[in-house]
């Protein structure tokens, strides 16, 4: 199979970017090195290229019961211009995927991720109502997202529109540096930050405008390295790591967006019935006393006996100690309980701790 | 991409300087570059054995774990303990100030497997 390129691909390339294939695209994984980026977004401001994320259209006038049925969140209660964190499930309450979904004035749209475009777009058409339109606009669509403490004055200085009243989960359509797009008060990296949704001609200029206006912030290019420790000092979810087709999405700690009370969607029955039978397991975070690492795929024990294995795992830019995500036991699962991982055949004790690992002073 | 002429390689991205029977071992900017920011690096302590071709530490960089092989069978003679502190010492200068260990040889003929620059450049591409 070929391997897309962003439309930034050149950008990052010229930026001395180290790049992988990831989810199907060349995406930069990163550009000064992860510690030094994951710094920039949390102390200054940082730029992200994620347009290899997947955006589909929905519309028609069966689109909220078309939405309703496929996503475990209430889409009912999104206004519109309001952006909703929501997750679709299987019939027995594996994960497909975790999404946002956007209202606007007379369609929705959905942001799905990358190495689940072509899943998630056959699920969605497989579970279509009549008077749907769906449209996967993925290849329409360059995403950047603007993160960090400085997000808001340096975008503020590209746009008249008024940021100050862009709520956290609301969205905006304007003009950006001469652009129309979708602004979207959104990210996966826990400070304030913007996500830019546009037509794809014109990402280089907006690239280029916003790390122009930045450079008195001391913005930066941020690659998928630190995109990944960003999130996991947040304890966000990562598809494929912490959630995928054999977790639910109340043992992994989203029963938040897990709408129980609205009318019938897709996984229902499952996760009532997991919930009246109570949580066999749960995602916990947890971090190391020594110096030692977690990582995807690690077991984790109490004494001599298993008690779950690790999903994500790091080194904390922020905390400068190992960190990690993974399922346990339940009645192993409190906070303030002694782990241990399995690291190379050593066991290195951990602390389950409350999360988010990191929280911004 | 720096490959000093005056050292020997592994095809895993060790580098070996030989000043009599004791060989400084470190690994390469290639290395550093592909594991990316380095956080933590275990190494064995003085008078350990190490074998070559087998483990004798472990590199943590932000992203992954990742075993060191020992270009060289001997003793360890000497460690850089300035790497418990300063694991970044190997990303800024992985030739110099980043070596990790010194080893009394037991076999110096084990040298002639090694790679030679030019053969490691090659491997690098």
């Amino acid at each position: 199979m070929d391997i897309k390129k962003t439309a930034l691909y050149s950008v990052h390339l010229e930026l001395g970017a180290k790049m992988a294939p990831f989810a199907g695209y060349w995406m930069p994984i990163q550009y000064a090195g992860i510690l030094q980026e994951h710094r920039c977004v949390r102390t200054q401001v940082g730029l992200f290229d994620v347009s290899h994320m997947g955006e589909f259209i929905v519309r028609g006038k069966n689109a909220l019961d078309f939405l309703q049925k496929i996503t475990i969140n209430d889409v009912s209660k999104l206004q519109v211009n309001q952006v909703q964190y929501t997750a679709m499930c299987y019939e027995n309450g594996g994960i497909v995927d975790d999404l946002l979904v956007y209202r606007f004035d007379d369609y929705y749209m959905m942001v799905v991720n990358a190495a689940n475009v072509e899943k998630d777009w056959n699920w969605a058409k497989s579970h279509l109502l009549d008077d749907v339109v769906l449209q996967n606009q993925s290849d329409q669509f360059s995403l950047l997202a603007l993160q960090g403490p400085f997000s808001r004055d340096l975008l503020q200085q590209a746009t008249s529109l008024p940021l100050d009243d862009l709520a956290f989960y609301w969205s905006m359509s304007g003009v950006v540096a001469d652009v129309p797009m979708i602004v979207s008060r959104t990210g996966y990296t826990g400070e304030l930050g913007y996500e830019l949704c546009f037509a794809p001609e014109h990402t280089e200029k907006i690239w280029h405008t916003l790390m122009a206006i930045g450079e008195p912030y001391k913005i930066e290019p941020i690659g998928l390295g630190a995109r990944d420790t960003l999130r996991l000092e947040m304890k966000y979810c990562l598809y494929g790591n912490d959630i995928d087709a054999t977790t639910h999405p109340l043992e992994a700690g989203l029963g938040w967006i897990t709408k129980l009370d609205k009318p019938d969607f897709i996984g229902k029955a499952a996760i009532l019935q997991a919930k009246n039978q109570g949580l066999t397991r749960k995602l916990v975070g947890f971090m190391v006393k020594g110096k030692a690492f977690p990582r995807h795929g690690y077991e984790l024990y109490r004494g001599p006996q298993k008690i779950g294995f690790v999903t994500s795992g790091t080194f904390s830019p922020m905390l400068e100690k190992g960190i990690g995500m993974g399922y346990v036991e339940s009645e192993f699962s409190n906070i303030g309980s002694t782990i241990e991982i399995d690291i190379r055949g050593k066991r290195e004790s951990a602390e389950i701790v409350k999360t988010p690992f990191y929280q911004h002073k | 991409m720096n490959v000093p002429e005056k050292m020997k390689y592994t095809s895993e991205h060790e580098w070996v300087a030989v000043e009599g029977s004791i060989a400084t071992i470190g690994i390469t900017e290639y290395a550093q570059g592909e594991l990316g920011d380095l956080i933590y690096i275990k190494l064995p302590d003085v008078d350990d054995q190490i074998t070559q071709k087998e483990s004798f530490g472990t590199v943590e960089a932000v992203k992954a774990a990742s075993d060191l092989y020992a270009p060289v069978s001997g003793v360890v003679t000497e460690v850089n303990q300035v790497l418990a502190d300063q694991p970044e010492l190997v990303n800024k200068d992985p030739f110099g100030a980043g070596w990790m260990i010194k080893v009394q040889m037991s076999n110096a003929a084990e040298l002639n497997s090694l790679l030679s620059p030019d053969d490691y450049k090659a491997l690098i591409g």
